[in-house]
């Protein structure tokens, strides 16, 4: 076995792991923060493939920035009825059924994926130089509509964030 | 990308954290020993000559204590928070170059006499022949560099927010919540500072950064308002004076680590030391030239060598002290100067900084112009931010309480 195949079990099974206890926990704010261990490891899985710009940037944009607020968005309006978190039976069945649906057509597609390919490609992936000329000359409009649209977001969280005036009362 | 020296790997990692936590536990006592001789007073003198082993001292007694778990804790994110600390912080040193190095190969061009085939071999002849001249980093030629970095800098926040939360103390989540958004807002100077590096250097690659410096100077000449900035928010990103409100004993009751106690506290009080140390590399080779030294980087083999180590150690040195002498040099600020720091004064700072490093990149002018707006800027924020605080005062009184 290599290094790689290694590697890589211990980190699969981590996100495996971690993953499930999202699922399984009771208390939210320990469900947030296994979700948290889940995208660490996946940013760890682009590690070893290679892609180090895309493993980077999920730990910036994922890990260090929206799971943040997700954590701290948790921790600060988790309160006694919202702690723990009631599954009726009915969730189950339905949550059960899509997710092993999802799961049956995950492993098809990936026993397929390998067919004809005996060896990965030898070329490494590329660097944050030709990802970066790539944004700008080739998908020049995605990246745009991409930023534009979190614009959008700043400007609408700005909006619903802001001093409240309510009506027939003078304090701000 | 499988094809390196295990063996070496494994030696050079028990090296290189050997050699941090040895720094780490000699930081401890410079620290104790600078604080003494400002203040007038003699310090740990008593074990060992000079009070030099008073680091085995102070090591043994972390371990040995009782380790206390208070009943009321989150017992898994109680003991994962320490080592996420560690963890991250000592991951992040893994891109450091800490001695002579030599600039990662670029891509090679593919040309009407030179096929696809033969700019491959080329490109793999030079990635082997850099990996065997590189032997001292222990991720030589990540691509992304000093982006790395700053995406394992943002796990560190949750070693303080998972110790805040888990100790289930109101003091430790009131702490973690001032510190982590301490350091997440720190994190945007910090990043922003170091853009215009990245634009003259056209790499964020550790090395290749370097490599630009001795070719054209080093970067304090040509930014040295980024360094300014760099310096101030990586003095917040350690918890160190004159930020250091995760660590205010004094009127804050501690903060994230109140209910810690034994080797926990020990490894979480270990991680802001672990970073100055990564920081003072980065200061000192992103700025400051790391090995190169003029007149002196020109010498050949083993001595060339160590000189190259010494001179990339005293620099690194000389920022470590400044951390020291710093500490007890400047008060620390209230939370609120703290935020308006970051957000009102160094982001905006950053943000002049790198327009006008992209007027001179664009019309091809000389760098040396950048030192100048660098002053230009500073002095007139400094104008700005006196004439603000004046205005302030003016403001009648009960506008503060009507809020």
């Amino acid at each position: 076995m290599s290094l790689d195949v290694v590697l890589f079990t211990a980190i699969a099974s981590a996100i495996a792991f971690s993953a499930l206890a999202v699922v399984f926990s009771r208390n939210i704010v320990r469900s947030a923060l296994w979700l948290l261990f889940t995208l660490i490891g996946v940013s760890l899985l682009y590690f070893l493939l290679g892609a180090e710009f895309v493993g980077a940037t999920q730990l910036i944009v994922y890990v260090g920035g929206t799971m943040v607020l997700v954590v701290f968005g948790v921790m600060l309006t988790a309160q006694q009825q919202f702690l723990k978190i009631r599954i009726r039976p009915q969730e189950w069945l339905v949550a059960g059924i899509l997710a092993s649906a999802l799961f049956v057509l995950l492993v098809t597609t990936s026993f397929h994926l390998g067919e004809g390919k005996n060896s990965p490609p030898a070329e490494p992936m590329p660097g944050s130089g030709p990802l970066g000329v790539g944004f700008l000359t080739q998908y020049l409009l995605p990246f745009e509509i991409i930023s534009v649209h979190l614009l959008v977001v700043l400007i609408g969280a700005a909006y619903l964030a802001r001093a409240k005036r309510r009506p027939g009362g003078n304090r701000d | 990308m499988t094809d390196f020296d295990f063996t070496y790997a494994v030696i050079l990692m028990v090296v290189v954290f050997a050699a941090i936590m040895g720094s780490v536990a000699y930081l401890t006592f410079a620290e104790r020993k600078i604080s003494a001789w400002v203040q007038d007073r003699i310090g740990p003198n008593r074990v060992g000559p000079w009070g030099l082993l008073q680091v085995a001292a102070d090591g043994l007694k972390f371990f040995f204590k009782e380790d206390i778990i208070p009943k009321h804790v989150d017992r898994v994110f109680y003991f994962l928070a320490p080592g996420i600390g560690v963890a991250t912080a000592l991951l992040a040193f893994s891109i450091v170059p800490f001695g002579p190095s030599t600039p990662a190969p670029g891509p090679v061009g593919v040309t009407a006499e030179k096929p696809l085939d033969a700019a491959i071999a080329q490109h793999e002849a030079d990635v082997k022949s850099y990996h065997e001249h590189t032997i001292f980093a222990l991720a030589p030629g990540l691509d992304i560099g000093i982006l790395f970095a700053f995406a394992i800098g943002s796990l560190v926040v949750y070693g303080i927010i998972l110790g805040g939360w888990s100790s289930n103390s109101k003091y430790s989540l009131l702490g973690s919540l001032r510190s982590s958004a301490q350091i997440i807002s720190y994190e945007i100077p910090l990043g922003m500072s170091v853009l215009g590096v990245f634009l003259f250097a056209g790499s964020v690659n550790l090395e290749k950064i370097l490599d630009y410096q001795i070719h054209h100077g080093w970067f304090i000449l040509y930014q040295p308002l980024g360094f300014l900035l760099f310096i101030v928010s990586v003095y917040a990103e350690c918890n160190r004076l004159p930020f250091d409100l995760p660590e205010a004993e004094q009127e804050l009751v501690g903060g994230f680590h109140t209910e810690y106690g034994s080797m926990k506290l020990g490894l979480l009080l270990m991680v802001d030391y672990i970073h100055m140390i990564t920081t003072s590399f980065f200061m000192a080779i992103i700025f400051f030239g790391g090995w190169h030294f003029p007149g002196l980087s020109n010498i050949d083999g083993i001595g060339g060598m160590v000189v190259k180590f010494l001179i990339l150690g005293a620099k690194v040195f000389f920022f470590l002290m400044l951390y020291m002498i710093v500490r007890w040099t400047i008060p620390r600020f209230k939370f609120d100067q703290l935020m308006a720091l970051a957000w009102q004064v160094m982001i905006p700072l950053a943000m002049v900084n790198l327009v006008s490093v992209m007027i001179v990149k664009e019309y091809q002018l000389t760098p040396w112009i950048l030192t100048v707006t660098s002053i230009v800027t500073f002095l007139a924020a400094a104008v700005i931010s006196t004439r603000e605080k004046l205005t302030v005062i003016q403001r009648p009184v009960n506008a503060a309480h009507s809020a």
